[in-house]
């Protein structure tokens, strides 16, 4: 069992600025990953490097075990849905179906066929008139018709209304239990992210602040209140990834291994969203020395 | 078969909460030994959410004795949870009950009574975990 | 990838293949073949000159600048790069059938063009004079080829379609006037031949070089001509005149051009012996520099493609 996307000191400039920095990941088979990290994090620099659109600047990635866009066998495992979800306007929608037929040998044309007719997509229609929600879905079904090992897609939900991008994530969810894909998704928002993904990403400034799986990271994390208190007296072990302070009281977040056992704390697990945004919020920057959960060093 | 609901303000992991609604469900006697569990196909197409999510309440409830996945065919309810037994439920509501008229006697409000409960309960759980 | 790029490309085949339909029945129905009637005609001629130099401005800029850049612009490139084709197969398909079609629309308007024009053509016998020559035969194809090819490179550069647009134009435009001018001459050495100048050849005398023109009806210090050269259909350089032992400092110009009658004026001429130095390309040499500048052209054309592809396969 290879990993979907492995990458060691992975990194991507464009002229002098970083977008990408130091990315060393292993992200295992059979999961839906998110990648969450403000705007401007490097999301989508990773996701098209794993795409095989752009080319890092040091270091390596393979992806199923391959350079990305190797060659037509490579791609042919590899399904991409950009962000804002390009299509070309000036073709209808049976057009779209063609040419993902035309340019892909394993194109699964009865999916296709059968996700449009589910979408209520008229096959004559121009994809320059259709909306947000059925043009991003009309990029999914391209996707998934080309029956990928990996689906990659970023923010395809960003744009969309809530019950858009509920439907978007039905009909994804549906065909990884259906064909087992693995699937990357990106987001800036993790409450999009929360039920549908089970491996966690979270990128921030151009770097990967934590990576693992969501019920892994759950258990590791818990929050602490009690009184006031200097979170450099903790034991060994439990690293403080969030803070704050009044004068009678400390809340904590942190990561630990062990469960907590000072009677001083009230210990409550934290939710996912909790937890990304105390990663993804600048002001708690972990100091290098502590190593980052889930990383392969 | 029974519909899994999502409630995503509790803070519970989506797993969890399909655990705990076949318990519940099984309680109740809305499922009942025999009984087919949606496949994860159908959860998933219901709930937008993570196929592995369903495989993993499956994997639990299958751990515990109460369903038995059966290749090609579905899950299927085994038996009910244990400790289940109606005399047994029976006598602890009656002394819950009798415990909550003495408070509301002693002036307690319902939510005193609810922030009491939760306490005991959750210190009550926290060291069976630790 | 063949079929997708030719549904994206229909558009523009059609569009030629109606225009190339409309100029044939213009140009069928006043076929020069049956006589010609000089006005109207002449402006036929250089309307059909001008249509050759514009089809492949055209096609480098609305066929070839667009065809990469719009895909950038819009973003669809990333749905095209990640199907299972290649990048630089992508691109080649897209190329060649782009090339292909302009250089199907340039070979049969000039095809047209050039049989209709073919009997004006004769009689000024001018094919290799630098204004037909390039709206003749083959040249036109290796134009097109090359501006589609321009206008490929330049939208791959600019990554946007009006800018591409705008400088394909100029920069074909550029071209064009540079390669007449600069280029083609050196093509093929010219011939050089010297022959001696019969008086009846000289249409005119006067002052020339330093000095001139001469003062209070004094002769000027250098005798300067102008004389017929009757090389059929030849692409004339220059042409010079000699004294009999190569110089071409003819001396003052002599009194009786000045004042005398034309009589004297030549037997004062012939007195000199000149010699005429013609720099020429004959018309023999037509297809020669058809097939040399339509090569160059086609060979600058896989320049650019080879470029392209490169830099497509660069990002990777």
């Amino acid at each position: 069992m290879g990993g979907v996307i492995e990458a060691s000191g992975l990194g991507k400039a464009y002229r002098r600025t970083w977008a990408l920095r130091d990315c060393t990941l292993a992200v295992p088979e059979g999961h839906v990953v998110g990648l969450v990290g403000p705007n401007g994090a490097g999301k989508t620099t990773l996701l098209q490097l794993a795409a095989g659109l752009i080319a890092p600047t040091r270091g390596t990635i393979t992806v199923l075990g391959d350079r990305p866009a190797a060659g037509p066998a490579q791609l042919a495992r590899v399904g991409f849905v950009a962000q804002d979800t390009p299509v070309y306007t000036r073709m209808t929608v049976a057009d779209h179906l063609r040419l993902g037929a035309w340019l892909n040998p394993g194109w699964d044309d009865s999916l296709a066929r059968r996700r449009t007719g589910q979408l209520g997509l008229d096959p004559k229609q121009r994809a320059g008139s259709l909306s947000g929600g059925q043009r991003a879905q009309l990029a999914l079904t391209l996707a998934l018709a080309k029956r990928p090992e990996l689906l990659l897609l970023d923010e395809p939900v960003a744009s969309l209304d809530p019950l858009a991008r509920r439907e978007f994530l039905r009909m994804l969810m549906e065909a990884v239990a259906e064909h087992g894909t693995s699937v990357v998704l990106s987001s800036h928002l993790v409450a999009d992210l929360e039920r549908v993904c089970d491996y966690l990403i979270v990128l921030v400034a151009s770097k990967i602040r934590v990576a693992g799986e969501v019920s892994d990271l759950l258990a590791a994390h818990r929050r602490l209140s009690g009184p006031r208190r200097d979170p450099d007296t903790l034991p060994a072990g439990q690293d403080v990834i969030e803070e704050s302070h009044t004068d009678k009281q400390t809340s904590l977040l942190v990561r630990t291994s062990e469960p907590v056992h000072d009677p001083a704390w009230a210990v409550t697990p934290v939710s996912l969203e909790d937890l990304v945004l105390a990663y993804m919020n600048p002001a708690n920057e972990i100091p290098a020395r502590k190593p980052q959960l889930g990383l392969v060093s | 078969m029974i519909e899994f609901q999502l409630d995503e303000t509790s803070g519970v992991a989506t797993y969890l909460q399909l655990v705990q609604q076949v318990h519940q469900a099984l309680r109740m006697g809305v499922l009942e030994p025999g009984d087919q569990l949606p496949t994860a196909q159908q959860v998933v197409a219901r709930l937008a959410i993570n196929p592995n999510t369903v495989h993993k309440a499956y994997r639990e409830l299958e751990r515990e004795g109460l369903v038995r996945a059966r290749p090609g065919l579905g899950t299927f309810v085994t038996r009910s949870p244990s400790g289940t037994d109606p005399a047994t439920q029976g006598r602890f509501l009656a002394e819950l009950a009798g415990w909550l008229r003495s408070a509301r006697a002693a002036g307690l409000g319902p939510d005193d009574i609810e922030a009491i409960y939760r306490t005991a309960f959750r210190d009550c759980f926290a060291e069976g975990v630790a | 990838m063949i079929r997708l790029s030719w549904l994206q490309f229909r558009a523009q085949a059609v569009t030629a293949a109606a225009a190339l339909s409309a100029a044939a029945v213009i140009l069928a129905a006043t076929s020069p073949h049956r006589g010609v009637n000089a006005g109207f005609y002449h402006w036929l001629y250089m309307a059909g000159i001008m249509v050759l130099y514009l089809t492949p401005a055209m096609i480098g800029s609305f066929w070839g600048a667009p065809l990469i850049s719009r895909e950038l612009e819009a973003g669809t490139y990333r749905l095209a790069w990640t199907q299972s084709v290649t990048r630089t197969r992508w691109l080649a398909v897209k190329l060649g059938l782009g090339c292909l079609v302009s250089i199907a629309t340039a070979g049969l308007l000039s095809l047209m063009i050039t049989w209709w024009g073919s009997p004006i053509d004769q009689l000024n016998d001018s094919r290799l004079s630098p204004l037909t020559f390039g709206a003749r035969d083959l040249t036109p194809v290796g134009y097109a080829a090359f501006a589609f090819a321009l206008g490929v490179t330049i939208g791959l550069l600019l990554r946007r379609a009006v800018p591409a647009i705008a400088v394909t134009l100029a920069a074909f435009a550029a071209v064009q006037v540079a390669v007449p001018l600069a280029v083609r001459p050196y093509l093929i050495p010219p011939v050089r031949t010297v022959s001696p100048l019969t008086t009846s050849n000289i249409t005119g005398t006067g002052d020339g070089g330093p000095g001139a023109p001469g003062v209070g009806g004094q002769p000027g210090p250098n005798l300067a001509l102008g004389a017929k050269v009757d090389i059929p259909g030849a692409w004339v350089y220059s042409v010079q005149f000699t004294l009999p032992g190569g110089s071409t400092n003819l001396g003052p110009e002599p009194q009786a051009c000045i004042s005398g009658s034309g009589n004297a004026c030549d037997t004062a001429l012939a007195r000199l012996h000149l010699r005429q130095v013609v720099t020429y390309q004959p018309a023999s040499r037509y297809w020669a520099f058809q097939f040399a500048e339509t090569g160059l052209y086609l060979l600058l054309a896989l320049l650019l493609t080879g470029f392209c592809i490169w830099r497509v396969k660069l990002r990777s």
